[in-house]
């Protein structure tokens, strides 16, 4: 036995890491934790530079021979343009407690991803090139000089972070880590260093008004689909009305509820309630073929991309004349407008404080934007029981909640979701608290980077999410997780497919229209997925 | 001495020294944290690994259970699958048991273990690893199936918004990972 050779010794596999620092580690860019490189296309429509072909595996990135001076550039611009960015750069004492909060660190298990290291990568190079101390000391004061290799550092981990924000909750100091990663993308795209699952979005969006650069009559054709659906399950054609000039409210929501499942049966959902509140109090909801995106993929582009992009929804408001601005259940949008608009593109003076014409509630937090969230405005009529509701048509369901990130620490829209989905099911259980409201996890794949290339990082990003749900399943037979969030919809189910099977995803609308009691409509035996509802098992069969 | 007694008298110190062993294999900074982070929402890593070796040296000390072993196996592996580790070190740590065990039995006077006791604990490692590349390949498989499908749904999404599809009647082309696996 004795002078058998050692397993590890025969195969040489090494499970030991190599026990070096983080700043003598390199980078080592694995399929499936990047998305593909910017198409030059989409980049060059927008005006950006050093458009080129280039691919993250390659050794040379075709990168401009003066990239360390226009970084350098950038970089000094910067901390003179945004107070924030300098403060981050200065005052971060490297405590650690943000350390283990990454979503990505948790899933990943690589270091880099510790968002406190996540941003020393950046910080590293600011020390040298902008601080006495790192000038002189160099790497004893935490300093590096830019190289290739950090570059790519950058890129690879910048591009790992999900602006979720959840470690900035942790922070004692208050840095806001997403904007550290919002800066090291912004110099990233001086370079020409974007990822198309972004910068094609981006150039769809700008030119077409969405992100899959819809034309109006196709948006027009796929919202005249959900007609034909809802026709068949109540009886009632919804009647949506485009681009009314003169109406109450102008309605924008994330384009993924009209193009992906199960987004679309959240659209019915808001289809549905604005049909009920036609007729029973005469709301005029207007739907706008050009402002047909909530989303705002600018916002992870650079500053001036996501103002342009904003701009858009306020102009076609302008334009149309409504009162104010209702938002569908969209993620980051909502941080876009609650904490970047008013000192973008607004105020928005032209457009009322919205006030909900049938309760009568003012919507003081939206007094500047003008813009309220639809699940604050569906909240408000349940409160002054303003809606007929059968929640017993969800009773199949027993649903948990994952608080969006932007919604949640971005807005502080917390409780309001949970309201209207304790009013329209029966069946609601949160998840442990550490992974809920403000300490929310993401679902990692936010800022975009849901694309399908990068499956594993998506995995290993959504992975504490995913725990949590696994749990109020075992627990508690949950079978359905509600969110408020477009991305939310489109990567929750693959997340669910890998690590919980047997939970579905959707959107609070879609269960409060199918809780929702239309006037006129015909007895219904489905719900808005065209399944049967409990108790019409037996009559679907036949 | 029995295998058996072995592995029940010295659970608690061959569980760490297995766990270390597994912990070890990540970074430094990462490694302190699987093995100090104890809420198992805020370090779903560490809690998959405690929980899951935890439960299979109890399977290895009374005589393994092919499902359970599989049940036991698959949060670890499934997480495995998605790290930065090759196919070899995602399902090797079940391994380094062998030798622990090996370790044990060396250092402690009179544990005169029979070989054919330990013999069948050591098939029953294997056999474990053996389960674990099964439940590694399902997991990747899973994952290219989820790529796939999201791809083929993108292309007929595409071609139904082009009028190109006729006769959708349901907006996807109908494959999910349980009828095509």
């Amino acid at each position: 036995m004795a002078d058998l050779p050692k397993a590890a010794e025969l195969i040489k596999i090494d499970h030991k890491p190599k026990a070096k620092g983080w700043m003598e580690t390199p980078v080592n860019i694995r399929p499936g934790m990047y998305c593909y490189a910017a198409n030059p296309k989409s980049l060059d429509y927008m005006g950006f530079p050093n458009v080129r072909e280039w691919n993250p595996l390659d050794q040379d990135w075709k990168l401009p021979n003066n990239w360390k001076e226009i970084l350098f550039e950038g970089i000094r611009e910067r901390l003179g343009r945004f107070r924030s960015f300098k403060i981050f750069m200065d005052i971060c004492v490297r405590c650690g407690a943000c350390a283990d909060k990454c979503h990505f660190f948790i899933g990943t298990g690589d270091p880099k991803n510790m968002p406190v290291l996540r941003a020393e990568l950046l910080r590293s190079v600011y020390r040298n090139d902008f601080t006495m101390a790192g000038k002189i000391l160099g790497k004893i004061a935490g300093a590096r000089p830019m190289t290739l290799d950090v570059l790519k550092e950058w890129w690879y981990y910048f591009f790992q972070c999900t602006e979720c924000r959840r470690c900035s909750v942790f922070c004692p100091y208050g840095i806001d880590t997403a904007e550290i990663t919002i800066m090291g993308r912004e110099l990233l795209n001086l370079l020409g260093l974007n990822i198309d699952w972004i910068a094609t979005p981006v150039a769809n969006c700008f030119r077409m008004g969405n992100h899959l650069g819809i034309q109006p009559h196709a948006f027009k054709d796929m919202l005249d689909f959900f007609e034909d659906d809802i026709e068949e399950l109540t009886g009632l054609r919804m009647g949506v009305q485009y681009n009314k000039k003169g109406a109450d409210i102008l309605f924008i929501t994330p384009s993924g509820d009209v193009f992906a499942d199960p987004g679309t049966y959240t659209c019915m959902g808001y289809m549905m309630l604005f049909y009920y509140l036609k007729q029973e109090y005469g709301l005029d909801v207007t739907w706008s073929t050009y402002a047909s995106e909530g989303g705002n993929f600018g916002f992870f582009t650079s500053h001036e991309t996501m103002k342009r992009l904003n701009a858009k929804m306020y102009a076609e408001a302008k334009r149309l004349g409504v009162k104010w601005i209702l938002g569908g259940e969209c993620g980051h949008m909502w941080r876009v407008i609650t904490q970047y608009m008013d000192t973008m593109n607004g105020p928005a003076d032209f457009l009322e404080v919205p006030k909900n014409p049938i309760t009568g509630t003012v919507f003081e937090n939206a007094r500047s934007t003008k813009m309220v969230h639809i699940s604050e405005f569906t909240a408000d009529l349940i409160r002054h029981k303003k809606l007929r509701l059968d929640p017993s048509r969800n009773d199949n369901l027993k649903v948990t909640f994952h608080d969006s990130c932007n919604p949640s620490r971005g807005m502080g829209l917390l409780d309001e979701p949970r309201y209207v989905i304790q009013n329209v099911c029966n069946n609601f259980c949160d998840m442990p608290p550490n992974t809920i409201r403000e300490n929310t996890f993401c679902c990692g794949s936010g800022s975009g980077l849901n694309a399908g290339e990068n499956m594993e990082q998506r995995m290993a990003g959504g992975l504490p999410r995913a725990n949590a749900v696994k749990y109020v399943q075992e627990k508690h037979g949950v079978n359905m997780l509600a969110t408020i969030c477009a991305v939310d919809r489109a990567a929750l189910p693959d997340l669910m497919k890998y690590w919980v099977p047997g939970v579905a995803v959707t959107g609070l609308h879609e269960l409060v229209a199918n809780a929702l009691i239309l006037p006129g409509e015909k007895e219904r035996e489905t719900d808005l997925r065209q399944e049967p509802l409990p108790g019409m098992e037996d009559g679907t069969d036949e | 001495m029995k295998i058996t007694t072995l592995l029940q008298q010295q659970r608690t110190a061959i569980l760490k020294k297995w766990f270390d062993s597994v912990a070890d294999a990540y970074p430094l900074e990462t490694s302190r944290f699987l093995k100090t982070q104890q809420d198992p929402f805020a370090n779903p890593v560490g809690n998959a690994m405690t929980s899951g070796l935890e439960g299979l040296l109890e399977e290895f000390a009374k005589g393994a259970e092919r499902e359970k072993l599989i049940r036991l196996l698959d949060p670890i592996i499934r997480i495995r699958a998605v790290q930065d580790f090759s196919p070899s070190q995602a399902v090797g740590f079940i391994f380094n048991l062998k030798k622990i065990i090996r370790d044990f039995i060396n250092n402690i006077a009179n544990a005169q273990v029979a070989q054919d006791d330990l013999a069948r604990l050591e098939a029953e490692i294997d056999a474990a690893g053996l389960l674990a590349f099964d439940i590694y390949m399902g997991c990747r498989e899973r994952l290219y199936d989820i790529k796939a499908n999201q791809e083929r749904t993108k292309v007929f999404k595409a071609f139904k918004r082009a009028g190109l599809v006729t006769e959708p009647s349901e907006d996807d082309p109908g494959l999910t990972v349980s009828n095509i696996s």
